[in-house]
């Protein structure tokens, strides 16, 4: 199967007021791929995945200037719509963010965004996301009940849920498991890896081994540069840069 | 060492003194409220009293209904217009502005909580009623004109606990919303709205409460006639206008039935209160 870019970030600048956080960043993601993005706090990784479908300019004060293109189009164009962008470009948030409405309105909310009104076909979309985040069996006879009274393993699946129901193509994650135990992060791993299948996947992610054991690519990150990018498996054993090997064996961040 | 423990307990006590001093207040308002009115109440009769149409105090007839349907109605009107202007505004000062904006703006607004309820009144004679004389009709003073003063006059408290409501929604349901390709308004309408209910309904019931006990600006717009309204353009009087307007040469029975007026618009406030207090509670069990 030949694999193409899903996105190819070129000359990425990135400025919040005066403070330069992403310098020059140049990178192809595959499609069907995990692509992991690790590095110290306040490296950038953050701020390089929310731009990818455009989160920071929620930020004010936040300015950009380079490409990035999804299917070869620019997200940064003028005439690109930044509400189309994000439904392609979905994200997964670090703490779990449902909404304060029921379950089922949570996985409904991206339809109703977009103006489905239809209850039946509101339903039958709501039981596909739930079980493709794997929270139908367990969840199908509560739907009624607020989002916020579930675990914070569940909550963080309900956001996944929440966001196949829209369709995207790309999915980020923004370190989706630094609020979960071992357990639950091994069962979001879990489908981290089934949807790849289906889906661009990038991650951020503070925990090296979550990135050896789920990515396919990984990219090092140090003050808003990105020091290196490469398949997982040679980042984690034969690191090309000093830095990337300081940081991977622990004597840095 | 001891000199302090004695001074730590008598600062204890002056403080729990003073914390009960206004309590003590509200129990003494409250007790002498009752004194005055009761005996009427027990004479008049509840019924008589809250159902009857005629208030002639000089031929003893005590009827407050007009005035409770004036009242309501007036409240209601203000309501009508201060709810969704207030809560309009909160959501532009919140969602809609930078930062910088609504500290600036939102100061000012609380600024109009300061105003004189008199220069309300005033506005209200002078610019007000004359406009809705020659524009709709009717003697211009009148249940419309009290209704949009009291509801201007309210917008400060629904603007205040709104925007307080709104700021705190977590960040994170904007952004999750955002993220799902919802626009800013949507956003508001569908998640951010949703979560500042509770607090922006205890925002509009302190509101309410205002202005059902809103007296002089009433007084001065409302025109004062006594019966109950057939349109918006009708001249009206309220409850606390009633008690304000004769408290001055009422005796006996009449002065007596002033008070009753009183503790009628006493357990109305009250219930409103107690209704707003429900909604903040539930608001805090819920975080």
């Amino acid at each position: 199967m030949a694999t193409r870019n899903k996105i190819e970030i070129q000359r990425l600048n990135l400025y919040y007021g005066a403070f330069h956080a992403l310098h020059d960043i140049s990178m192809d993601i595959l499609d069907r791929h995990i692509t992991a993005l690790i590095g110290p706090s306040g490296c950038g990784k953050s701020t390089l995945v929310r731009s990818l479908n455009r989160m920071n300019d929620l930020i004010s004060g936040s300015r950009v200037t380079g490409s990035v293109r999804v299917d070869g189009e620019d997200i940064y164009a003028a005439k690109a719509d930044v509400e189309k962008v994000r439904k392609k470009v979905g994200m997964v948030f670090q703490r779990p963010n449902p909404f304060p409405l029921s379950i089922f309105d949570n996985v409904a909310y991206g339809l109703r965004v977009a103006g489905v009104k239809n209850k039946s076909m509101l339903q039958d979309k709501v039981e596909q996301s739930l079980r493709a985040a794997w929270l139908w069996d367990s969840l199908k006879d509560q739907l009624h009940l607020s989002a916020l009274t579930l675990p914070l393993d569940q909550q963080q699946r309900l956001c996944i849920a929440r966001l196949l129901i829209i369709e995207p193509e790309v999915i980020l994650m923004d370190e989706p498991c630094s609020a979960l135990d071992p357990i639950a992060t091994a069962k979001i791993e879990e489908l981290i890896l089934e949807l790849k299948k289906n889906y661009c996947i990038v991650i951020v992610t503070h925990n090296m081994q979550q990135a050896a054991r789920v990515s396919d690519y990984s990219g090092y990150m140090l003050l808003g540069d990105l020091i290196e990018y490469d398949d997982t498996k040679k980042i984690f054993t034969h690191p090309a840069d000093q830095r990337t090997e300081e940081y991977i064996t622990g004597r840095y961040g | 060492m001891k000199s302090h423990n004695l001074r730590e307990k008598g600062v204890q006590y002056l403080l729990t003194a003073l914390a009960f001093s206004a309590l003590f207040g509200l129990l003494l308002i409250a007790l002498f409220i009752l004194k005055e009115g009761l005996p009427f109440l027990t004479q008049v009769g509840l019924k008589d009293f809250i159902f009857a149409h005629d208030w002639e105090p000089q031929s003893g007839k005590f009827g407050i209904y007009p005035m409770i349907i004036a009242s309501l109605w007036v409240t209601f009107g203000a309501m009508l217009i201060g709810a969704p202007l207030g809560i309009a505004c909160a959501v532009f000062l919140t969602e809609f502005v930078p930062r910088p904006v609504m500290h600036t703006i939102k100061p000012m607004i609380e600024l109009l909580a300061g105003i004189p309820s008199v220069i309300y009144g005033f506005i209200g004679v002078i610019v007000l009623a004359p406009l809705i004389r020659t524009h709709l009709g009717g003697p211009g003073l009148s249940l419309l004109a009290a209704s949009i003063i009291l509801g201007i006059m309210i917008l400060p408290t629904i603007i205040s606990i709104s925007t307080d409501a709104i700021n705190a929604v977590p960040n994170s349901y904007r952004e999750g919303s955002r993220a799902l390709g919802a626009t800013r308004w949507q956003t508001v309408y569908m998640v951010v709205l949703k979560a500042a209910r509770s607090g922006i309904i205890s925002g509009v019931i302190l509101g309410m409460g205002r202005a059902i006990g809103e007296t002089m600006a009433v007084i001065m717009v409302a025109g004062n006639a006594v019966k109950v309204p057939g349109t918006a353009l009708d001249s009206v009087r309220t409850l606390t206008a009633n008690i304000a307007l004769e408290m001055g040469y009422a005796v006996g029975l009449h002065r007596s039935a002033l008070f009753a007026t009183g503790v009628v618009l006493f357990i109305f406030i009250m219930l409103l209160n107690t209704l707003a207090s429900a909604f903040v509670k539930q608001e805090i069990r819920r975080r």
